[in-house]
């Protein structure tokens, strides 16, 4: 590893933290928020019309279909930072449990569930004008699928319970074990299984930093963060609604 | 002996012998793995003989897999809620846990070896590289257990369709394994070079690290409702 990559690691690592542990303060947040719920807007409106009409390099296979970049990965990027804050509720829960942990960590993961799929949908249409076919069995698609599986089956269990604290604390329980135990891998099998079509992936040309040239990182990044930032305004908002739905309910 | 280990032992020698006095349920799974088996080799000897080793190599890690899941589902389905509120006030959850993934490593390495003797009885042996395919199959049969252990609490929890409910659980959370696992058997059957699968087996090992790890530390928390 050379020095470059360790700074880049570590530095990666320093924004995840700082994202959830800012992206639980947005959505939390109660009133206000005019400021970056305006900023989401207009990263991702900003993002979206550069996206369509800024130059893009001409490169093989991905030519002018590289635009996707723009909307098919800050969607990922987005999806595991609301999962991630997702997860830390779930910590959270199971350390002091409270129907408001429960309620956020259940709201941030199907945000987090309506990313993926969306970012699906896009890499699919995506794959179907670029390689021809809606859907390969490539390792990076069966692991977009198989974290979609996960929870999905989080759903399933939240649903088979009557009792709701038993629901909040297995399915916190559940939710930190299917986190741990296969989210990690889908960054790490699809560097291990060799060939791969996917952009980025052995050689193949496209979303790796180094074929990023400048105008396209300049759409790219705010694009990044106007998605993470709309994902927590989506999760604060039908978190607040469900915490409406329980006062309402109470009455 | 640390009280930890010794909670550990008892627990595991209570597995074994509750397994032997209902061994319907031992009985039961072995005759899973054997008719299945069978029923791969009445349907391929209509075609003569024994499956291209892809199709070997599928059908016995679908035999496998499901074998595990019925496996591992009784283990903690079958025990009610009294007798877990009694081994609660006897022992500590890191021991229950420690003990059943013990106990269901164990089983299902029996298991695999089981299935893989009889598969190639019945269907034939085209592994080339056998101590790296049975190595990888003691891997599988470890990944398994640890994985479905937890999973298995966690749908006895949610009571009524517990054998369902962990199917849906367990499956998404296998894939990755199974990919690693198929790949790695896959480079055995072929006799390819073991440098080719070093790097996936490495993978399953700290997968299972990790698996065993989370397991650990969240098994106190479904515990104590």
């Amino acid at each position: 590893m050379t020095t470059a990559a360790i700074i880049g690691s570590v530095s990666g690592i320093v924004m995840t933290v700082g994202g959830v542990w800012g992206g639980q303060r947005l959505v939390e947040q109660r009133g206000g928020g005019v400021l970056w719920k305006g900023l989401a807007v207009l990263l991702i409106v900003g993002a979206t019309v550069a996206g369509f009409l800024s130059p893009v390099p001409a490169l093989p296979i991905v030519n002018e279909s590289i635009r996707n970049l723009f909307f098919h990965v800050p969607m990922w990027f987005a999806m595991i930072m609301v999962l991630l804050v997702s997860v830390w509720y779930s910590i959270r829960y199971l350390r002091e449990p409270s129907a408001q942990l429960d309620v956020l960590a259940h709201e941030s993961a199907k945000t987090g569930i309506v990313l993926g799929l969306l970012g699906l949908a896009t890499g699919s249409l995506w794959a179907r004008y670029t390689w021809g076919a809606w859907w390969t069995p490539d390792p990076r698609l069966n692991g977009a699928a198989v974290a979609m599986l996960i929870y999905g089956a989080y759903l399933v269990l939240r649903g088979s319970f009557q009792d709701e604290q038993q629901r909040a604390r297995v399915s916190a329980i559940y939710n930190i074990f299917a986190f741990a135990a296969a989210i990690p891998l889908l960054f790490v099998l699809p560097r291990l299984s060799g060939p791969s079509l996917h952009p980025g992936q052995t050689g193949n040309p496209g979303f790796n930093q180094y074929d990023l040239d400048n105008t396209m990182r300049k759409v790219f990044y705010p694009a990044v963060i106007g998605w993470i930032l709309f994902a927590f305004w989506v999760a604060q908002v039908s978190s607040r609604y469900v915490f409406l739905k329980l006062k309402h309910d109470d009455k | 002996m640390p009280v930890l280990l010794r909670e550990i032992s008892t627990l595991l020698a209570k597995d074994f012998r509750l397994e032997w006095r209902q061994r319907a349920a031992l009985g039961g799974l072995l005759l899973y793995v054997g008719s299945t088996v069978f029923v791969c080799f009445l349907s391929f000897s209509l075609r003569g003989g024994t499956p291209p080793p892809p199709a070997w190599n599928a059908l016995l890690w679908v035999i496998l897999l499901f074998a595990a899941l019925n496996a591992v589902a009784k283990g903690f389905m079958q025990e009610s809620a009294g007798q877990r509120l009694y081994y609660y006030t006897l022992v500590r959850p890191q021991a229950v846990i420690l003990a059943k993934m013990l106990y269901n490593t164990l089983l299902l390495t029996a298991v695999a070896l089981l299935g893989l003797f009889l598969y190639t009885v019945f269907l034939g042996n085209p592994i080339q590289d056998a101590p790296l395919f049975v190595a990888n199959l003691l891997l599988g049969a470890v990944g398994f257990a640890t994985t479905l252990t937890l999973v298995s609490g966690i749908a006895a929890k949610a009571g009524g369709n517990g054998a369902t409910l962990m199917a849906i659980l367990g499956f998404p959370l296998m894939v990755p394994m199974l990919l690693l696992l198929i790949k790695v058997s896959k480079n055995a059957l072929d006799g390819l070079d073991r440098g080719l699968s070093q790097q996936s087996l490495l993978t399953l090992l700290a997968l299972n690290m990790i698996v065993g790890a989370t397991s650990y530390l969240l098994f106190p928390f479904l515990w104590r409702g």
